[in-house]
């Protein structure tokens, strides 16, 4: 499919969200909550963050929440009723999403649909438009070039818009649900500009090869010695796991009531000491070295050979966001460059 | 399976046998009766058994697909979930979802004799292989069991155990650990390698079935190797704490290979393959 080229005008910005809105969509997009960001419902544009590399919590929320009702459970004397939930997601449209964090929803997918297929997921999935925005600054902590993707890249999103140096945005229609969008709003959407793309986004640079790594990451699962330096400063808290757009492993868990009660899915992290742990007390990933090595394996070496998917898209929050400062691209490039 | 991947079935429960000292059997029928008639599931497969309200624990199905209306799982009281599941009278409703994971390849094994060497709580999970295998015994040649527990106390499947020593087509050798055993037992006294090693079984044609605490298994794949066992004849399985059951949630694996799809049944040629992270 042809990605269209357009041109959308900075001011048409609050016609698009109210056609968005009048459709029945509601509009998520990057707002400030004190020094942090968050992807929340908003109604105009002028409520969204400015002038920000990277949001907080990843918009993965928005097709596999923090916690999920699975099904809801009720005891009636001796049975049992079960009922699946009540309410049905809402078409969706997730504003201003980077170009790392739109790719993430395939590397989500990839596990959802694994064999066994998770309607709860995929119907959410399915409601859910991406208007990403592409990157004009990045920092330090982002990798998107070095995991197959870049500040500008179209996978995942809808549509893409990329600020141009008028202010005004080049808008790449990307997908049939990207036109359905455009096609709210037809006159909003202009001829393509002449403006180079390129010009306008972040020089992000190729940090580690990834054949490379995939290659080391296979010799290394004994290399006790690497992973217990690696995670020396690991204390365990699962922020990375939390803020990770593409990190997927969840927990199931009973919120009991007298007389029922529903059955939940929650984020976990791989991270955790007791993600492993056997009611016997025995351990198979005990120490959080075994952990760590997971984390970079799971992303990097299984994730692939299983999914055909690096789970890793390079956004940087893990990095951004750990209170002992363990980085990501450092612990990557050292195992792609420097080990055996 | 539901079209919601983590809704059980409501199963009731039929029977209860207490098996050993917190050890028991739960004979489950389905609620709702079609949705048991369409329920079908192979030796090895398991599944995650619900008491709502605490969660959900994972057993293997224990009995054989060959027996219609029910299906079985052995468990001990160990935990949260499996306290709660103690606590269940016969006619309570718990929850059931699968049959998930591999199976026993019995298909393959047309023709050939069948060894089965297990150790205390780990008779169920080739409970359903023995059962299956004797429902259809002209498929096999000769059927071997070797099962040993720590006391006569502790050996589950009592009952059953003396219906198939009763049959003359299947031999049954029973042990205890010594020091297990009671003024009127009749069985060996030895732990499980050492008596599979005085039987000495053939290894020729033969699939041996190996499964038991890390300890057992650890002293009785040398003993196998001696025989004659080759890695790709010996199957046994793996277990590791599981909660989605199908693959997603990223917490059974064993390097790239997940314990509830890739297994649980495993050859030892595979394990071998396999980092130790189980």
């Amino acid at each position: 499919m042809a990605i269209d080229k357009k041109l959308l005008k900075k001011e048409s910005l609050d016609q698009l969200f109210s056609r968005l809105k009048s459709s029945g969509r509601s509009i998520l997009a990057p707002v400030n909550r004190g020094e942090q960001i968050f992807f929340e419902q908003v109604n105009s544009p002028g409520e969204m963050a400015k002038d920000y590399i990277q949001t907080t919590l990843s918009a993965k929320g928005a097709v596999f929440p923090r916690c999920e009702e699975l099904f809801s459970y009720r005891f009636e004397a001796q049975e049992v009723k079960l009922e699946d939930r009540k309410s049905e997601p809402k078409p969706t449209v997730i504003f201003g999403l980077r170009p790392c964090d739109a790719a993430s929803f395939a590397v989500l997918n990839s596990v959802f649909t694994w064999d066994y297929q998770d309607e709860l997921f995929k119907s959410r999935l399915e409601k859910t438009a991406v208007i990403g925005l592409s990157c004009k600054k990045a920092d330090e902590y982002c990798f998107c070039a070095s995991v197959g993707g870049g500040p500008g890249e179209t996978q995942g999103s809808d549509i893409l818009l990329t600020e141009l140096s008028s202010g005004n945005y080049l808008a790449e229609i990307v997908t049939d649900k990207g036109r359905d969008l455009a096609a709210l709003a037809p006159e909003l959407f202009g001829p393509a500009p002449a403006e180079d793309k390129e010009k306008n986004l972040a020089a992000v640079a190729k940090q580690f090869e990834l054949k490379t790594l995939n290659a080391k990451l296979s010799q290394l699962f004994d290399k006790n010695q690497l992973w217990v330096e690696q995670s020396l400063r690991c204390l365990g808290c699962g922020a990375c796991a939390f803020v990770c757009p593409a990190c997927v492993c969840f927990d199931l868990q009973d919120e009991a009531g007298r007389k029922g009660g529903v059955r939940l899915r929650c984020w976990d992290s791989c991270g955790f000491s007791l993600f492993t742990l056997h009611t016997s007390g025995h351990n198979p990933r005990s120490v959080q070295s075994q952990r760590w090595r997971q984390r970079l394996m799971h992303k990097f070496a299984y994730m692939p050979e299983r999914q055909n998917f690096v789970g890793c898209v390079g956004c940087g929050r893990c990095s951004r966001l750990c209170p002992a400062d363990m980085n990501l691209i450092e612990h990557l490039k050292e195992i792609a460059e420097n080990r055996e | 399976m539901t079209a919601n991947l983590y809704k059980p079935y409501l199963m009731r429960i039929e029977k209860i046998t207490e098996e050993a000292p917190g050890v028991r059997t739960f004979r489950l029928k389905f609620v709702n009766e079609d949705e048991g008639k369409n329920f079908s599931f192979q030796a090895g497969q398991f599944g995650l058994y619900s008491v709502f309200g605490e969660g959900e624990s994972t057993f293997c199905i224990a009995s054989s697909p060959t027996r219609q209306g029910y299906i079985e799982c052995t468990f001990r009281q160990m935990g949260r979930v499996t306290t709660a599941l103690a606590r269940c009278e016969e006619g309570s409703v718990i929850g059931f979802r699968g049959p998930y994971g591999n199976i026993f390849p019995l298909p393959d094994w047309k023709g050939r004799n069948l060894l089965f060497v297990a150790g205390g709580i780990a008779l169920p999970p080739l409970r359903c292989v023995i059962q299956n295998a004797l429902d259809r015994r002209e498929n096999f040649k000769d059927l071997t069991i070797i099962y040993g527990a720590r006391t006569v106390a502790d050996l589950v499947y009592k009952h059953e155990l003396g219906e198939w020593s009763k049959r003359g087509d299947v031999k049954v050798i029973t042990t205890v650990d010594p020091g297990g055993e009671t003024p009127d037992w009749k069985g060996e006294v030895g732990f499980v390698p050492a008596v599979l090693e005085k039987a000495a079984p053939t290894s020729a044609n033969t699939i041996a079935l190996v499964c038991g605490p890390p300890i057992m298994i650890k002293l009785t794949l040398p003993v196998l190797a001696k025989l004659g066992f080759t890695p790709e004849n010996i199957y046994s399985t793996l277990e590791n704490r599981m909660k989605c059951g199908v693959g997603k949630c990223g917490r059974c694996n064993v390097g790239k290979l997940f314990v509830c799809k890739d297994g649980p049944v495993f050859t030892l040629a595979q394990l071998n393959t396999m980092p130790p992270e189980y």
